[in-house]
C-alpha cells in the first residue's frame, strides 16, 4: 500500500478519508489497516474477490457494522473532515447523510410514495403534504423512475419489476438529501437492461454526490467509475484512477485479478 | 428417447430404479391423502356425534300457567314494600294454578306427585316477575316455567319407548269395586295380551335356563354355597312355574304390573291406566289416572303403550299421563331453550344455563389478553430486537422454552400461593382466573412472536436503518407490522389453550358450583365465576340424564366462541396484511 498514493488526484475536494481503519467480527480480523480518501462529486468503485473485505469497509462508512454483533471498528474514518468512527457520533444523525442502496433491491411492503416519503417523514423534512409531495416527485425523478408510476404512486412498491424497485431505493436514499451514496453492488440482481439503466443513472447522480459503489463486475467499475480501489484478503492493495488500474496496474495481484487469472 | 437403446450409462442406470421411485411418491401421496381422510372422518364423527347429543338442548318444553297473584297472598304485610312481596307464597300460587288444571286430584300424596311437573325454584322465578312489574300485583299473569327436565326428556322421545295404537270398537268404561271395566265392541286389547303372553313366557323360560345353570354347577360343589345355589333354582322353578300356571289356566285375566309394558286407553280427556287383561281380547280392568265416571260407545279412543316397564324408567304413568294431558291442552309448548342462556348453573336441569360460564370466560380472556399479549409481545421484542446475545439472555430463551412444556395444573399452584395466598385476591374470580392463564399462554405468546420477528427479512430491518430510522422507529414502523400476522395467529394460539383449559382453574377455585352470573362489568372481575369447559366438565358428571344434552350444548357454546374468536383472528389478520 505504501506505493499507492492516497489521493490519486489531488485536484479533487476530498470528502471521505480513511486512516488505518480495521474491523474484526467476533475477533476474527476482515479488514486490516485500510487508509484511502475518497474524492467528492465522482464515483468510486471497489472491486476484489469474494470476502476481500470490500463491503465490510462500505458498511462502515454508514456504521452498518454497529448493527452487527461481535464487529469492532477500529481506526479513524471522516467525512467533510468530521470524525464518524466515534461513539459520540448518533449513527442516525450519520445515516441520515449517507444514503445506502444494497445488493437485493429492498423497497419497504408500502407504497411506492411511502417508501420514498419514509426517510423525510422520519427527519421531519417536510411540514406539509405539497412539500412533501415535491420531495417525493424531485427524488423519483432524479431517480429516472417518475415518469414510469407517477400514476400510481400508492401502489405497492414492491409490485415494481426488480430494476425498477432498485431505483425506486435509490430514489428513497437521495430523498433524504444525503451527502454520499453507499452502493453494495446494486446491479447483481438485475438483468442488463435495468443494469445500463442504473448505471446511467449513477452516472447522472454524480453531479451533486459522492458515491461509492462495490461491484464485482469490472466492466461497470470501468464503465461507471472514476477511482477504483482493489481489495484482497482484507487489504487495499491499490487504489487510483480508473483508467490506470485497467490498463496499468502496478500490482501483480491487482493485474492478476483483472486479466481473470483468480477471483 | 423412448424406444431407442440407450446409449449413456447414466440413462440405463436412472431408467433402473425409475419405477421404485415414482412407486414411492405414490405410496407417499396416498398415505397423505389417507390420513387427511382419516383426519376428516374422525372430526365428522365427533361434530356429528356432538351436535346430535346437544342439540336437543336447545329446545324445551315450557309450561304456561295462568297464574293469579291475588294481593293478599302476594304482599302479605300489605305495604307493597320489597320485603314484604319477598315473604308473599308464590309456590302456593304455582300450586293452586296447578290445581286448577286437575280438579279431581285430592291425594295429598297426588298433589305432591302433581307439583313435581315443575321444580319448585319456578317459585322464586315468579317473585322475580313480580319484583320487577309490581303492577302485577292482584292481576291474572301469564307465567311460563321449563317442565321437569325428565318429562321435557319424555316430551323429546329419549327417555321411553311407546306407541299408540288405534282402536276398531266402541268404547265403554264402567266402575264396578272400585276398578274401572273397559269394553270394547271390537278384540282391541288381543295384541296387547298376545305381547303381555310372549313376554311372561319368555320369562319363565329364562327362569328356569337360569335354574338348570345353577344345579349344575351346584353339582360339583358341597356345603353352604352348593345349598344357596339349589336354593335359588328352587325358586326361580316356582316362580317360571306360578307364570306357567297362570297362562295355562286358560280362563282368569293376565295381571299386569310393573315389570309389563304399561297399557293406557286415552278417550275423552280420561285416562285409564290397565291393571288385567281379559282372554277374550275385548274387556280389561284399570283404574283412572285422568277423569273419572261413566262413559258409553265412545268412538274416538286409542291405546297408548309404554314398552318400558314403570319399575325401569324415571317417570311414572301418572306424571306421563297429566304431561299429555298438559299438551293437548295446549299448556306445554316446545320452545327455544332461553333458559340455557338466560340463566347461570343450577341443580336443576331444566333451569341449567351457560350465561354464568360464559359471562366467566369472557371476563378470564379479557385478563388473559390485557396481560399475556403486551407482555409477550413486548418480551418477545425486546430479547429479538434490543437485547445482546449473550449467556444470560440464552438462559433467558431456554427458560421461557422450558416454561411452555409445564403442565397446566402447576401454573394453578403458583396462582394460589401467589395470587390468592400472598396477595389477598378473591378466590374463584375471574380476576385470578386471567392471571393464571396468562402466565399459562404467555410462553407460547412470546415463541411465537420471536418466531414471527425472526421470520421477517433482514433487509427490511437494514433497508430502514440505512435510511436513518433509530432501532425503535425501525421495530415499530416495519418489523412489528410485518410480524403482526404472525404474532396474532400465535397468540390466538395460546388464547383458545386457556379458553379450553380447567386444570389451572381447579385449584383457584373456579371448578365450582356457582349459581349466579358475574357482571359483565368491572365489578364482575372478583365476583366467583366459572368457566365454559368447567361448565362441560360439570355437567358431563350431572346425575340427571338431561344434563346429558346440555353437555353436548355446553361443548356447543363453547366450539362456537372458538370458532367467533378464530374468526377475529383471520379478520384482523387480513386487515394488517392489507395495510401493506
Amino acid at each position: 500500500m505504501t506505493d499507492t498514493p492516497l489521493n490519486p488526484t489531488p485536484d479533487l475536494p476530498i470528502k471521505v478519508t480513511a486512516r488505518k481503519v480495521t474491523v474484526s467480527y467476533s475477533g476474527k480480523q476482515a479488514l486490516h489497516d485500510v487508509s484511502i480518501d475518497i474524492p467528492d462529486r465522482s464515483v468510486t468503485a471497489f472491486i476484489g474477490p469474494s470476502g476481500c473485505g470490500k463491503s465490510t469497509f462500505l458498511r462502515c462508512l454508514n456504521r452498518m457494522n454497529d448493527t452487527i454483533d461481535g464487529a469492532v471498528v477500529g481506526g479513524s474514518l471522516t467525512i467533510d473532515g468530521q470524525e464518524i468512527n466515534d461513539k459520540t457520533i448518533d449513527p442516525v444523525v450519520l445515516r441520515a447523510s449517507v444514503g445506502m442502496v444494497f445488493q437485493k433491491p429492498n423497497p419497504f411492503p408500502k407504497s411506492i410514495y411511502d417508501n420514498v416519503a419514509y426517510g423525510p417523514r422520519i427527519h421531519g423534512l417536510a411540514l406539509t403534504r405539497p412539500e412533501l409531495d415535491e420531495i417525493v416527485e424531485n427524488a423519483l425523478r432524479k431517480a429516472g423512475l417518475w415518469d414510469e408510476v407517477s400514476d400510481r404512486l400508492n401502489h405497492p412498491g414492491t409490485g415494481l419489476s426488480g430494476g425498477q424497485q432498485q431505483r425506486l431505493v435509490i430514489a428513497r436514499a437521495i430523498a433524504v438529501n444525503p451527502e454520499v451514496i453507499l452502493m453494495d453492488e446494486p446491479c447483481s440482481a438485475l438483468d442488463p437492461i435495468a443494469t445500463a439503466r442504473i448505471e446511467e443513472l449513477i452516472d447522472e447522480l454524480r453531479e451533486n454526490y459522492c458515491i461509492i459503489i462495490v461491484t464485482h463486475s469490472m466492466q461497470q467499475a470501468a464503465r461507471v467509475s472514476q477511482h477504483t480501489a482493489f481489495f484482497h484478503m482484507g487489504h487495499l492493495v491499490e487504489y487510483g484512477p480508473t483508467e490506470d488500474i485497467f490498463t496499468n496496474p502496478r500490482d501483480k495481484r491487482t493485474q492478476d485479478y483483472i486479466t481473470g487469472r483468480f477471483g | 428417447m423412448t424406444d431407442k437403446p440407450d446409449i449413456s450409462p447414466i440413462r440405463t442406470a436412472v431408467r433402473k430404479n425409475l419405477g421404485a421411485r415414482y412407486r414411492a411418491e405414490l405410496r407417499f401421496r396416498a398415505a397423505g391423502l389417507g390420513a387427511v381422510a382419516a383426519a376428516v372422518g374422525i372430526l365428522i364423527i365427533l361434530l356429528s356425534s356432538i351436535v346430535s347429543g346437544g342439540l336437543p338442548a336447545f329446545t324445551a318444553h315450557e309450561l304456561a300457567l295462568t297464574v293469579d297473584l291475588e294481593r293478599e297472598a302476594v304482599d302479605p304485610m300489605g305495604d307493597g314494600s320489597e320485603e314484604s312481596l319477598r315473604r308473599g307464597s308464590y309456590s302456593r300460587i304455582l300450586q293452586t294454578a296447578m290445581r286448577a288444571e286437575f280438579p279431581e286430584v285430592q291425594a295429598r300424596r297426588d298433589l305432591r306427585n302433581l307439583f313435581s311437573l315443575y321444580t319448585a325454584l319456578n317459585a322464586t322465578r315468579l317473585m322475580d316477575d313480580v319484583l320487577d312489574d309490581p303492577t302485577l300485583i292482584g292481576t291474572q299473569h301469564d307465567f311460563t316455567m321449563p317442565l321437569a327436565d325428565d318429562l321435557d326428556l319424555y316430551l323429546k322421545g329419549q327417555l321411553v319407548d311407546d306407541r299408540t295404537l288405534a282402536a276398531n270398537g266402541s268404547l265403554t268404561l264402567t266402575e264396578e269395586d272400585g276398578d274401572v271395566v273397559v269394553r270394547s265392541s271390537a278384540t282391541d286389547f288381543r295384541d296387547m295380551a298376545a305381547d303381555v303372553t310372549r313376554t311372561l313366557r319368555a320369562r319363565a323360560t329364562v327362569l328356569e335356563v337360569e335354574a338348570d345353570a345353577l344345579e349344575q354347577r351346584a353339582n360339583g360343589l358341597s356345603g353352604t354355597e352348593a345349598e344357596d345355589m339349589l336354593y335359588n333354582a328352587q325358586t326361580n322353578r316356582r316362580q317360571a312355574g306360578e307364570i306357567r300356571a297362570t297362562l295355562d289356566a286358560g280362563a282368569g285375566p293376565i295381571e299386569l304390573d310393573g315389570s309389563l309394558p304399561s297399557i293406557i286407553v286415552e278417550a275423552d280427556d280420561r285416562a285409564v291406566l290397565l291393571t288385567s287383561l281379559a282372554r277374550d281380547g275385548a274387556t280389561a280392568t284399570g283404574r283412572y289416572l285422568l277423569g273419572s265416571g261413566r262413559l258409553e260407545a265412545a268412538e274416538a279412543w286409542a291405546l297408548y303403550v309404554i314398552d318400558t316397564p314403570a319399575e325401569r324408567r324415571r317417570v311414572s304413568d301418572q306424571l306421563i299421563v297429566w304431561t299429555r294431558a298438559l299438551e293437548a291442552r295446549g299448556a306445554i309448548r316446545s320452545v327455544f331453550n332461553t333458559y340455557l342462556f338466560a340463566n347461570a348453573d343450577s341443580r336443576e336441569p331444566e333451569l341449567a344455563g351457560v350465561k354464568g360460564a360464559l359471562y366467566g370466560s369472557i371476563l378470564t380472556m379479557i385478563i388473559t389478553i390485557m396481560i399475556s399479549v403486551p407482555i409477550g409481545v413486548f418480551t418477545a421484542l425486546y430479547l429479538e430486537e434490543y437485547a445482546p446475545k449473550n449467556r444470560f439472555t440464552a438462559l433467558i430463551e431456554v427458560n421461557i422454552n422450558n416454561l411452555a412444556a409445564v403442565p397446566s395444573i402447576v401454573f394453578g399452584l403458583l396462582g394460589l400461593a401467589v395470587f390468592i395466598n400472598a396477595f389477598g385476591l378473591p378466590r374463584s374470580a375471574p380476576l385470578v382466573g386471567g392471571l393464571v392463564l396468562s402466565l399459562m399462554t404467555l410462553p407460547t405468546v412470546i415463541i411465537a412472536t420471536r418466531a414471527a420477528l425472526q421470520a421477517v427479512p433482514q433487509s427490511i430491518r437494514q433497508a430502514a436503518l440505512a435510511v436513518g430510522a433509530s432501532r425503535t422507529q425501525t421495530v415499530f414502523h416495519h418489523v412489528l407490522p410485518l410480524a403482526a400476522p404472525g404474532i396474532l395467529t400465535g397468540a390466538i394460539i395460546g388464547l383458545a389453550q386457556a379458553l379450553g383449559e380447567t386444570a389451572p382453574l381447579l385449584m383457584i377455585g373456579m371448578v365450582a358450583f356457582i349459581a349466579d352470573a358475574p357482571t359483565l362489568g368491572l365489578e364482575g372481575f372478583t365476583q366467583p365465576a366459572t368457566v365454559m369447559p368447567v361448565q362441560v366438565f360439570l355437567w358431563s358428571d350431572g346425575a340427571e340424564r338431561a344434563f346429558q344434552a346440555r353437555t353436548g350444548a355446553a361443548i356447543l357454546v363453547l366450539l362456537a366462541l372458538m370458532i367467533g374468536f378464530n374468526a377475529l383472528a383471520i379478520y384482523l389478520r387480513r386487515r394488517f396484511e392489507r395495510r401493506w
